[in-house]
């Protein structure tokens, strides 16, 4: 076995499903999404406020494993003043963090920062749907389609 | 392990480690690990006795039935005939035309619903199921519901996951036309006290059908002495293979119910003006069916017969004993579903740890159990859980199982410390 529980539920992870950033609903959110896995019955809403095509805030709430809760409380510290396009490649780059199993190059993962904690995912195809969960709301709003996301 | 955790000493009657012998996948490490199967509830495992048959009747007698006159279908349909008799003495139904063969449990409540229920029931009619029921026992009756203005009426659970009584008794009245209740829950492993429902229903001249879905692996069935008039289960929950099932119905309401498919072996003549349908039970089974299913689930039930239904019962019970005893000294642990009359499942949550992640920290280490909805929405919201783990055991597991699944419990608690 070359992958060990740990790879997947890095301290980084478990302290930020315990004590997740940006948990809570926001008052004055300009932008509103919510995603769902009919699979595990994941749920959350993410709350953007958004300045032309930049994100100045940023916040989620709602119920889910570590593994989706951790990652939409990265995502949202990662977020935070990016533009659109900046959150879109943010996300292609995560995507393949968590479904590829190619080594990124050096500066992508210096992009990615602390969402490179994530990457043990991919040894578990089931989880891969957890970590993407709020990238795929993100997506949703980011591209004006925001209704339900489902992951199926 | 304490003392406390041990399990009685009365000796069991089932020789497990043999039986186990003839689960070829049983056999197997999963990351590494010896496989622990406590995903019984979703599907069992199959004895080489079943996969056998299957084997043997492609090699041996492929063949379609009631057809042909040649050799083979001979065969074919006389395996295929003795394995619907195998069923009905194995259900105690008076009749081999009260077994119709389906893919499974929800097919049967689908055809049941849209051939007696479409037929028979109208505006303001009433249906009566459960909180507890899966959602197959749920969404048919719904439909029927919205064709025919027909009304779904739910019987509540108690914080132990048993039936109210009372407010079922409540419900019931004149405009009961149809009753539909599980055997024994999925989700919460609660035994309900079908004979008394049915019993109700009749008082109120309303026809029932009991889902037998998890009951049938772990009780043994009288569907005469229960007096239901339809009683369904699925075959791969029965170790038999999947996309088989049963609808067992008394005679005269399969004689009086409109086919519910057309199609081949289900007619007697067709023509352009007329057609004439076949007797029971091939009025419902149109089209080639699962022959090769059909023939596992004789094998199945031989199989069960042999080591027998009462034996499987008494050691499930002892061991569901021991484990609901083992889960309850893991801290943060708690139980959904304590009802007195439960069997073989163990549905739980652990505190600050999601059933999801659970699932992956025992698969990890070779344990199958189950986590989500289990199909059952209602009744997580009933509870106030997004979602729950279960465990659901059957013959073949073990307290040595049950012991190494309690250390996963652990080492999980331990990650998410």
């Amino acid at each position: 076995m070359t992958f060990d529980l740990r790879d997947l539920y890095q301290e980084v992870i478990v302290d930020h499903n315990r004590n997740p950033k940006n948990f809570g609903k926001m008052e004055n959110a300009t932008r509103v999404a919510e995603g769902y896995n009919p699979l595990c019955g994941d749920k959350l809403h993410l709350y953007l406020k958004t300045d032309n095509d930049r994100i100045d805030d940023v916040s989620f709430d709602g119920t889910g494993c570590a593994i989706s809760v951790a990652s939409a409380s990265l995502m949202t510290e990662a977020l935070k003043g990016k533009t659109f396009s900046e959150a879109e490649q943010i996300f292609r780059d995560f995507h393949k963090l968590v479904t590829q199993d190619v080594s990124l190059q050096d500066s992508t993962m210096q992009q990615l920062g602390k969402l490179a904690v994530l990457a043990g995912v991919r040894e578990f195809p089931t989880r891969v749907k957890c970590a993407t969960l709020c990238w795929h709301t993100l997506h949703s709003i980011l591209e004006g389609t925001e209704t339900t996301v489902s992951t199926e | 392990m304490t003392s406390a955790l041990k399990i009685d000493s009365t000796p069991l009657r089932l020789d497990v480690e043999k039986l186990r012998a003839d689960f070829p996948i049983l056999q197997q490490r999963v990351n590494g690990r010896p496989l622990v199967y406590l995903d019984n509830a979703a599907t069992t495992q199959k004895p080489v006795q079943v996969i056998t048959s299957q084997d043997q009747y492609y090699r041996e007698y492929n063949s379609n039935i009631h057809r042909g006159v040649h050799t083979l279908s001979s065969k074919a349909t006389a395996a295929f005939e003795q394995a619907r008799s195998r069923v009905r003495t194995f259900i105690h139904a008076a009749s081999d035309k009260e077994i119709i063969f389906v893919r499974g449990a929800t097919e049967a409540i689908n055809l049941v619903a849209q051939s007696y229920g479409r037929s028979r029931l109208g505006q303001g009619d009433e249906i009566i199921i459960s909180e507890m029921e899966h959602h197959s026992n749920i969404v048919p009756w719904q439909l029927l519901c919205e064709q025919t203005g027909a009304i779904l009426k739910v019987i509540p659970i108690n914080d132990d996951g048993e039936l109210i009584m009372d407010e079922y008794a409540k419900l019931l009245g004149e405009k009961t036309a149809m009753v539909a209740v599980t055997h024994i829950s999925n989700a919460l492993g609660t035994i309900n006290p079908v004979r008394q429902i049915i019993e109700m229903a009749h008082a109120h001249a309303a026809v029932v059908l009991i889902d037998g879905a998890q009951a049938a692996p772990h009780t043994g069935i009288d569907v005469q002495s229960l007096d239901c008039d339809f009683y369904v289960f699925s075959g791969h929950k029965l170790f038999a293979p999947t996309g088989i099932g049963v609808l067992y119905g008394r005679q005269h309401l399969l004689d009086s119910m409109p086919p519910y498919q057309g199609g081949g072996d289900m007619i007697r003549m067709v023509s352009f003006a007329k057609t004439l349908y076949s007797d029971l039970p091939y009025k419902f089974e149109a089209g080639t069916p699962n022959i090769a299913g059909v023939i596992g689930l004789g094998a199945a039930i031989d199989y069960l017969d042999a080591i027998g239904m009462d034996a499987i019962a008494q050691y499930e019970h002892k061991l569901l004993g021991y484990a609901t005893s083992a889960v309850k000294a893991v801290p943060g642990l708690k139980i959904i579903g304590t009802a007195r009359d439960k069997t073989s499942i163990l549905s739980f949550t652990l505190e600050g740890i999601h059933p999801h992640d659970l699932g992956t920290i025992l698969d990890y280490d070779g344990i199958a159990i189950r986590t989500g909805h289990h199909c059952a929405m209602p009744v997580m919201e009933h509870f106030h859980v997004p979602a729950t783990a279960r465990a659901s055991l059957a013959f073949y597991n073990t307290s040595g199982e049950i012991d190494y699944f309690i250390q996963s419990l652990h080492k999980a608690r331990e990650i998410f410390r």
